[in-house]
């Protein structure tokens, strides 16, 4: 029988062309750019790790087995009736328990470390960013400093980013691969991330949650910069001729593809606020940014998933 | 007068869907034409459509299943094409339009009409066998269920040539499937597709229930069934369990569409997330649905071939009866990355974990099975070990993707489609692949040729290895699913290879197909003269193949776990009778295809706003339902006489054959 | 769709037959359905648990329900109830005309108890402009309230067959264990509506 040899050939062949193509490209997630995707890396080697522990064994033992009791095999020892064995049973549940119960482990402690809604904890202040997605397009509102932008965001490294999300049309996802985690972005509430650039360099961003046509093309670049690269992008921002008050804002929300990279100053106060606000209450759908909603009333969509179960 | 429905409805600007409406058209009028010159249309409507036989359904609804499974492999190579060439933002030859119903219709179709009527129609052809019963706790509500499969099945295929197919992802979560962002009837041609195939999943889960609870034959206790049987039963308990949320979350999205409410609308207070929780509430006991009774499959082919009991039966039990449970309490790790708080996530990532453990020790089992076994490398266990190892990386995967922190990197990339693909074909369709070489001489009394059936194994298991481990690579590259193209150039490769495996994958379907084709035409080069080509240890084997229409003649006494093998080994297998009493058997009816047609009318005048049509349809449809009911001449007997006479046709010679090559697993030997 | 589970084929004669079924096994079967069913109104009453205060700047519960009114309905449909157990009392007793006679005492109570509820839903709609697409939890409202209505209906529906069936084919078995799966299904319609009576109204009005 050499057709589990072959088996075997076939898998190895494959594990080495994996390899292979492994070698020669940069795998964002192994290569991340901050902290919390640091984090996120380890995780995934330790998690992966610990699982080989079972893995490999029993993949190799299926091979093993399936070639050492071939019927062929005559020499090999046959227990026709053999079915039971407390031993074999209690170390074939325990070991699982095992390797589950640490995997739990870690699993409950890196849960609460990476939660998205966790601050950072970091000796610089954070800056915040408001996120909305749209079809098809992200726009980026930096509250501080009274700009915005489509499809580019800049953030300055080492210091902690305070991401508000929400959509002002279907569901969406905010993720920055490098950066580590994403989070749903979701109409009429607000979602939250921190991330951390540790290194400057140019980041792509996209929507990984699928909304529609144009879906392909909502990706964006996050630029990692130092302080001063910052500041300068800001001044960029604000020497815009655009600024997004509610007409702008109005035309901007309407469905387009491929939107280039555009800068806005005077970005009128609340708007992010406004834009959740048209999704909740009364029928005020076209007045956007009528009166600034209270952030108190946003539910947080913790409650509602709570709800929900 | 139509609705929404005009000529305009038909895409003649697509060229792709016109030259699949042609060659669909000219292969169903071949396939017509064929039926009416060899007459056999009174054969099929009195045999086959408007039968009750579990065993024949079960037939018609593998060969539904692997009809479909050419539609949605089709779906699935079109986007492996798309994907190799869309790179650096060229356009590819799908247009979003085009490519999002494609993989939406992909993702359904294989689920609902290929998974899902694939595993049921196994239940249908063995679980009965398997307890040593006549048919079904109620054989006409089974025709039912499996018309009504149908009636989705004909909705997906008429919405590629009339009107359009849902664009929003298989599970057609809201906002965008409300009809602000969908404004076009693929999502209605969704809603009443699964509507109607999940009533009848849900009935055929009530039927296999009762059937098995009840109808097991004198002596069998419940620890005394084969474990196919036991997940069968698991199986069905989650069906009834879960499809009524379905229900429940696709009547809602239709309230939203048809009558203006605001469920899972952005205004007016709906929330989309209540939608995504229900959904995955069914979702996830979903993909149990499908993979444990191919435990069950693994869990009979590995202890025939291997010539052994199974190891640790009661393991085996008690893990199966633990994943259902823990089924129910997972949902939750679809959506990490919806901002519930840590402690939720957490909850239900090692919730998700602790699933692994029962999965990990029927590995085992397995694995202790094969071992000091005398393994004989058939299709069925070539597939079952090619499972083993593939299931088992798809696990670690899976385990991954349990834990928060790792998922909130790599969900919904392409690292979550190599792991679903991982263990539903690795698991789900090789298990199915494994059945069909395992059962159908069961179900036709011949055995199919192994030589294409071979090609075909080597052809599935490098390919599926060829098109998704570059997936999982692409995940970690950051690449997201369902994107008609992108801009980063590095990906291509990947995705090349990927398409690559997909041929591959195309050529094992295409020499299955030919296995069969080849089978049936040596059919006499391979038969199952004794009922047990295999050397088989349950009940299903003890009849004839194929089984009569009612299956034992007399009813088997079972006193314990593998009572076959025991009689076999006791040479009192077989036995002969010296009188055998009247059979009481159902009637055919077509009521159950009268009435599945007449709710798909109802079905397709609902997706194009065709009110009087829905109306007449669903009236019609409770009408045909009516008439079945004051209908009382349903059943007759099988005069003893008659079961004798097959009888004594099958045992006479089948004895004689024993005693010439020896008591010893004489169909083993035969065969 | 709630009658098909009666349509189990398989009997008629009735006798000792291995085979034959005593009516246990249509029970059963019946007895699963109505679980499932029964996650059918537990989905919609967790969906108007996280909907129920979503009003969206519209009215609440509070300013719509008229708790006499509703209770008048609950009492129609319990009496409904009392008098199917006279029916089913009647069948064990096997007199046929007054099985007739109290299904359809239960038809025309449970024809009322629709009747009322019709009554509201118009009402709510053309008066107090609150209907389905008013708000989220209005949506919701309508959506566990009509579900249960609808099931109403098809008892209804049934209720009339089985008045047929009976003056068809007398109190025979297959009559009789289609009686006893409407019989449960009645009350299990009941009990449902025990709860859409505490959660959405009491609690509403509360």
């Amino acid at each position: 029988m050499n057709k589990r040899s072959l088996v075997s050939a076939a898998r190895w062949s494959c594990v080495g062309f994996a390899a292979l193509l492994l070698s020669g490209c940069n795998l964002e997630l192994m290569s991340p750019m901050g902290d919390i995707g640091a984090q996120e890396k380890s995780l995934i080697l330790i998690a992966t790790g610990l699982m080989l522990l079972v893995v490999v064994p029993v993949i190799a033992m299926t091979l093993i087995f399936a070639w050492r009791y071939r019927a062929s095999n005559t020499k090999a020892k046959y227990a026709p009736k053999w079915s039971h064995s407390t031993a074999i049973e209690a170390v074939v549940w325990i070991i699982p328990c095992i390797i589950i119960a640490i995997l739990g482990t870690i699993t409950w402690r890196t849960t609460h470390e990476l939660d998205p809604y966790k601050p950072l904890d970091h000796q610089a202040k954070a800056i915040t960013i408001q996120a909305v997605s749209m079809d098809w397009k992200w726009v980026f509102i930096y509250p501080e400093y009274g700009v915005a932008s489509v499809n580019e965001l800049a953030l300055p490294t080492n210091v902690p980013v305070h991401f508000e999300i929400t959509s002002d049309s279907v569901m969406n996802a905010f993720f920055i691969p490098q950066l580590g985690s994403q989070i749903y972005a979701m109409a009429g509430m607000e979602t939250q991330l921190h991330l951390i650039a540790n290194q400057p360099g140019t980041y792509a961003g996209l929507s990984s949650n699928y909304s529609g046509a144009g879906f392909s093309d909502m990706h964006f670049t996050a630029i990692a910069t130092s302080q001063q690269g910052f500041q300068d992008w800001i001044n960029k921002a604000k020497a815009s001729q655009l600024s997004l008050d509610d007409q702008t804002y109005h035309t901007l929300a309407q469905p387009s593809e491929k939107v280039p990279v555009t800068y806005y100053t005077n970005v009128k106060p609340g708007l992010f606020n406004a834009i959740i606000a048209q999704y909740m209450g009364d029928m005020k759908m076209d007045k956007i940014g009528a009166e600034p909603a209270q952030a108190s009333a946003i539910p947080s969509p913790n409650d509602h998933a709570k709800a929900a179960e | 007068m139509f609705g929404k429905l005009s000529l305009s409805a038909i895409p003649y600007h697509e060229p792709i869907i016109m030259g699949t409406l042609l060659m669909v058209s000219l292969g169903t009028a071949a396939l017509l034409g064929w039926v009416t010159f060899q007459r056999k249309w009174g054969y099929l409507w009195s045999e086959w459509f408007t039968t009750v036989d579990h065993k024949r359904i079960g037939i018609m609804y593998v060969i539904l299943a692997i009809v479909m499974l050419l539609r949605g492999f089709a779906d699935a190579i079109m986007m492996r094409a798309q994907q190799a060439v869309a790179s650096a933002d060229a356009a590819g030859y799908l247009p979003p339009h085009h490519y999002d119903q494609i993989f939406t219709a992909h993702g359904v179709i294989m689920i609902f009409f290929v998974a899902m009527p694939f595993v049921v129609g196994l239940m249908n052809l063995v679980v009965p066998l398997q307890i040593g019963a006549r048919d079904v706790a109620y054989p006409f509500l089974n025709s039912l269920s499996y018309w009504l499969t149908a009636s989705g099945v004909v909705l997906v295929m008429i919405s590629m040539f009339v009107g359009d197919f849902a664009a929003t992802g298989w599970l057609a979560y809201p906002p965008l499937s409300e009809l602000k962002f969908s404004p076009t009837v693929g999502v209605d041609y969704y809603i009443w597709a699964l509507q109607l195939s999940g009533l009848g999943t849900t009935l055929s889960g009530i039927n296999f229930i009762v059937t098995i609870l009840r109808m097991r034959t004198p002596g069998m206790k419940m620890m005394q069934m084969p474990v196919f049987t036991w997940t069968a039963l698991v199986t069905n308990i989650l069906i009834v369990a879960a499809f009524p949320i379905l229900t429940v979350a696709l009547a809602l999205l239709a309230a939203d569409r048809y009558l203006g409410m605001h469920f899972f609308t952005n205004e007016l207070g709906g929330n989309a997330m209540l939608y995504i929780n229900l959904i995955w509430i069914w979702g996830h006991p979903e993909v149990y649905i499908l993979i444990l009774p191919c435990f069950g499959v693994f869990s009979e082919v590995v202890a025939t071939f291997s010539g052994k009991p199974l190891f640790g039966y009661k393991s085996m039990v008690y893990a199966t009866a633990g994943i259902g449970v823990a089924s129910f309490v997972v949902w939750l790790h679809h959506f990490f990355t919806m901002g519930s708080g840590a402690d939720v996530n957490a909850f239900f990532g090692i919730s998700t974990m602790i699933i692994s453990i029962p999965t990990g020790v029927k590995l085992f089992n397995w694995l202790f099975t094969m071992y000091r076994g005398r393994i004989r490398f058939t299709l069925p266990m070539m597939w079952t070990v090619a499972f083993m190892v593939t299931f088992t990386i798809g696990g670690m995967t899976g385990v991954l993707l349990a834990v928060p922190g790792a998922d909130f990197v790599l969900h919904n990339s392409l690292f979550l489609i190599a792991h679903f693909h991982n263990v539903i074909i690795g698991g789900v369709l090789f298990g199915l692949f494994a059945a069909l070489n395992y059962w159908f001489p069961k179900a036709f009394g011949f055995k199919l040729e192994e030589r294409w059936g071979k090609a075909s194994f080597w052809c599935w298991v490098i390919g599926f290895y060829m098109a998704f481990m570059p997936l999982y690579v692409l995940g970690l590259m950051g690449m997201t699913r369902r994107m008609n193209h992108y801009a980063n150039p590095a990906w291509q490769p990947y995705l090349i290879v990927a398409a690559v495996g997909a041929v591959f994958i195309a050529a094992g379907i295409g020499f299955m197909l030919l296995q069969f084709v080849v089978s049936i035409r040596n059919r006499a080069a391979n038969p199952d003269l004794t009922g047990d080509p295999w050397g088989g240890r349950t009940l299903e084997w003890a009849t004839s193949s194929p089984a009569p229409f009612y299956n034992f003649a007399v009813l088997p006494k079972v006193e314990e776990l593998d009572q076959f093998w025991a009689d076999k080994e006791h040479k009192r297998a077989y036995p002969q009778h010296a009188h055998y009493d009247d059979i009481h058997m159902p009637r055919n009816t077509g009521a159950g295809l009268i009435m599945a047609a007449f709710g798909t009318v109802f079905g397709f005048a609902m997706v194009w706003h065709i009110w009087w049509l829905a109306i007449g349809g669903l009236l019609c449809m409770i009408g045909t339902f009516l008439v079945r009911a004051f209908d009382t001449d349903v059943d007759y007997y099988v005069p003893g006489a008659e079961v004798e006479k097959i009888e004594r046709a099958r045992l006479v010679p089948l004895h004689k054959l024993i005693e010439n090559v020896g008591p010893a697993s004489a169909g083993e030997k035969v065969a | 769709m709630s009658t098909a589970i009666t349509a189990n084929g398989a009997v008629a004669h009735g006798g000792a037959h291995e085979h034959h079924d005593d009516g246990s096994k249509t029970l059963l079967g019946f007895w699963i359905y109505l679980m499932s069913d029964c996650l059918i109104f537990s989905g919609l009453f967790a969906t108007f648990a996280v909907l129920g205060h979503a009003t969206a700047g519209g009215p609440t519960g509070k300013e719509l329900f008229n708790l006499k009114f509703v209770f008048g309905e609950t009492m129609l449909l319990l009496i409904s109830s009392f008098t199917f157990g006279l029916a089913m009392l009647n069948m064990h007793a096997g007199k046929r005309g007054k099985v007739i006679a109290w299904l359809f005492v239960t038809f025309l109570f449970g024809a009322g108890f629709v009747g009322m509820e019709v009554y509201e839903f118009h009402h709510l709609i053309a008066f107090e402009n609150a209907g389905p697409s008013r708000s989220a939890f209005l949506s919701a409202y309508f959506g566990l309230v009509g579900t249960h209505g609808l099931h109403v209906t098809s008892g209804l529906i049934w209720l009339a067959v089985m008045m047929v069936m009976v003056g068809k084919f007398g109190l025979n078995d297959a009559v009789q264990r289609r009686l006893s799966c409407l019989s449960l299904f009645w009350h299990f319609l009941d009990l449902v509506w025990i709860c859409v009576f505490s959660f959405v109204y009491l609690f509403g009005v509360l």
